[in-house]
């Protein structure tokens, strides 16, 4: 197997920096997120589960989307051209991976998110094994193998080496505009199946191991969303929308217009199911509380998604709710506190 | 790589032009749009959607009043009713605007309503939609039955496309037009009353399909006098709305259950609202 050693990193960084925008996770002010590489960055790739998800890789948290020139009364429109810039995201865990698959879902079914798709295409996805899950992962309840995530090159970390496979075509490319910077390393394999068997072991002990969510085992979705349950779990929700916005499938989206005059640049923006005005009309608002709101983010995640989509949730299980809902709500409470757990 | 400079977002509209307005009434006004070289910006079926943009105050969708047997032009009667349609109002003909579509699905006028006895039902403004089908209807009269619109406005002066109803549809074969307004006025001899308790009046026979639209409170009760009168929930469509943004499914915003009324609406029959829960 090919392997690369961490004092070579740096090296790696400016040779894959070279045949796309690299983005990875770098620590700044105390947290880590994506962001794009330069030389001397605080790459962070023990952290497991980045603060906000890489979703805005494809789908950014804004984007201009045209532009209109008004002259009297006649108005002229230029799209915004489609990105073109090759990218390549380091360091992607399993649980951000299979996200991108649920995204896709929503932009790539007709009619196509050109925006998102031509991003998407550009993109290079090196994924990165975990060796240390947080006590908030729950991925395996959606099928997902923390120690193999589904990307164009796959590489796990063991001790100061990073081993590297191609997975797909697209990987293949890569690895071999970099092949200068990797050896061939007999005994990988099985280094490298040693240290999966070793964090899948690991993962077993972490609290959230024996957590399964069963869509056909719960209650019809109209019992669930008549459940007397939502009262007490939405109580305390403040509508700040932050788990809307750490959790990487929540995909919510306003668009508007920034009037300059002249010019008016119309932009996309995330938002979110549990701000007040989302569904706020002319005529009045059909989800006028708390409880409304929150329970549309979790009958859409728990229910409705799977309903439309083969049966998939729309949740991989990173914990970033749990760990960032300032009064500790989250998918884990919602769904034992509905029975969408088939073992509460 | 993408194949980039061909492709155009979903999300990105058209350049149109409003070429003619009508003042309906206080409050409605019907514009006729077109593509600025002239001609009719998209091919779309009764019931669909168009998302208009005034850039600066950003899109609203609206239902689609002409029929597509009108080849030339898209109409709209729209409602004055927040900043975009103020701006609309505000109008005159020449101004260009954007649009995007046709959205959602449509009154199924080739399929379940083929050659059934039609019976259509309105309040207000939810004449718009209903509009597209009769007049479809009409021009293609050999594939339904009867026609009965019923329509209830506030007062006389409240009537959306009045010169249709009063003098244009009567007058065509097996065609019965009812009017109704919420209280007596000098000078009308036609029905004074709400629409609910005016459709039961006229007791129709149940051999109809229905198509209901208009205020939320109207349709309510319109439909349980429907079931009083003995007819099923799977012989009546409505429309359903909602807040919208993308038009196609993916910002979010409509979703009711597992439907997303811009795309799986927002025609629904009543029987496949029974599935949705409460939150329309
Ligand atoms: S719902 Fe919570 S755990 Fe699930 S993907 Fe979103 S942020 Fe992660
Ligand atoms: S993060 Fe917590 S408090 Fe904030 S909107 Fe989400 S559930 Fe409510
Ligand atoms: S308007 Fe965006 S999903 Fe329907």
């Amino acid at each position: 197997m090919l392997k690369i050693n961490r004092e070579r990193f740096e090296e790696l960084f400016t040779l894959l920096d070279k045949q796309g925008r690299l983005y990875l996770p770098v620590a700044k002010d105390g947290k880590t997120d994506y962001a794009a590489w330069s030389a001397g960055s605080a790459v962070d790739l023990a952290a497991t589960v980045t603060a906000k998800s890489p979703k805005g890789l494809f789908f950014p948290q804004i984007e201009n989307l045209m532009e209109f020139t008004r002259t009297g009364n006649k108005l002229a429109l230029e799209a915004r051209p489609l990105p073109v810039e090759k990218t390549i995201a380091f360091g992607v865990r399993a649980c951000d991976l299979a996200s991108f698959k649920l995204l896709d879902k929503v932009f790539l079914k007709e009619p196509v998110d050109e925006y998102y798709a031509a991003r998407r295409a550009n993109c290079t996805l090196i994924g990165l094994a975990c060796s240390e899950p947080e006590e908030t992962c729950f991925c395996h309840a959606f099928g997902i193998d923390l120690a193999e995530g589904e990307a164009d090159v796959r590489t796990y970390q063991v001790g100061d080496e990073l081993f590297w496979e191609a997975a797909t075509p697209k990987g293949e490319e890569l690895t071999a505009a970099v092949s200068g910077l990797l050896t061939e390393e007999a005994s990988g394999a099985a280094k490298v199946a040693k240290a999966k068997t070793a964090v899948r072991e690991v993962f077993q002990k972490m609290p959230l191991a024996g957590l399964k969510l069963s869509a056909e085992k719960c209650k019809a979705p109209n019992e669930i969303f008549a459940d007397k349950a939502w009262e007490e779990l939405s109580k305390t929700c403040i509508g700040c929308g932050t788990c809307t916005y750490v959790c990487p499938t929540c995909h919510c989206y306003d668009v508007r217009d920034h009037d300059g005059g002249e010019r008016v640049e119309r932009y996309r923006c995330w938002d979110s199911c549990l701000f007040s005005d989302f569904t706020n009309m002319s005529g009045g608002n059909p989800r006028t509380g708390r409880l409304e709101r929150f329970r549309q983010r979790y009958m859409h995640k728990l229910i409705y998604f799977p309903d439309n989509n083969e049966g998939d949730f729309a949740c991989v299980g990173c914990g970033r709710c749990l760990q960032k809902c300032p009064v500790s709500l989250n998918i884990v409470k919602v769904a034992r506190a509905l029975g969408v757990t088939e073992n509460v | 790589m993408c194949d980039c400079q061909s492709k155009r977002d979903a999300l990105v509209p058209q350049i149109a032009v409003i070429t003619k307005i009508r003042q309906d009434t206080d409050d409605v006004r019907t514009f006729r749009v077109e593509k600025p070289t002239g001609g009719r910006c998209f091919d779309y079926l009764p019931g669909q959607c168009a998302i208009i943009s005034v850039p600066g105050l950003g899109e609203a969708i609206f239902s689609i009043t002409s029929s597509p047997t009108n080849k030339e032009a898209l109409e709209f009667s729209i409602k004055r009713c927040g900043r975009l349609t103020d701006y609309l109002h505000g109008v005159e003909a020449g101004q260009q605007i954007a649009i995007r579509g046709p959205y959602g699905n449509s009154f199924p006028v080739e399929g379940e309503l083929k050659n059934k006895n039609l019976l259509f039902i309105a309040g207000g403004i939810g004449l718009a939609p209903l509009h597209s089908v009769i007049n479809y209807a009409l021009d293609n009269r050999d594939g339904y039955g009867s026609l009965d619109v019923v329509y209830g406005a506030r007062s006389t002066q409240d009537f959306v496309s009045y010169e249709e109803l009063s003098q244009i549809w009567p007058d065509k074969p097996n065609v019965r037009v009812h009017l109704t307004i919420d209280r007596a006025e000098e000078g009308w001899e036609g029905h004074v009353g709400f629409v609910p308790k005016f459709v039961q009046d006229l007791a129709f026979s149940t051999d109809k399909t229905v198509l209901v639209c208009g205020p939320p409170i109207m349709i309510k009760l319109t439909l349980a006098a429907l079931a009083a009168m003995g007819f099923g929930k799977e012989q009546i469509y409505t429309t359903l709305e909602m807040k919208m943004k993308c038009g196609i499914g993916k910002c979010g915003r409509c979703n009711i259950g597992s439907k997303y009324v811009c795309k799986d609406g927002p025609v629904f029959r009543c029987d496949e609202l029974d599935e949705l829960p409460d939150e329309y």
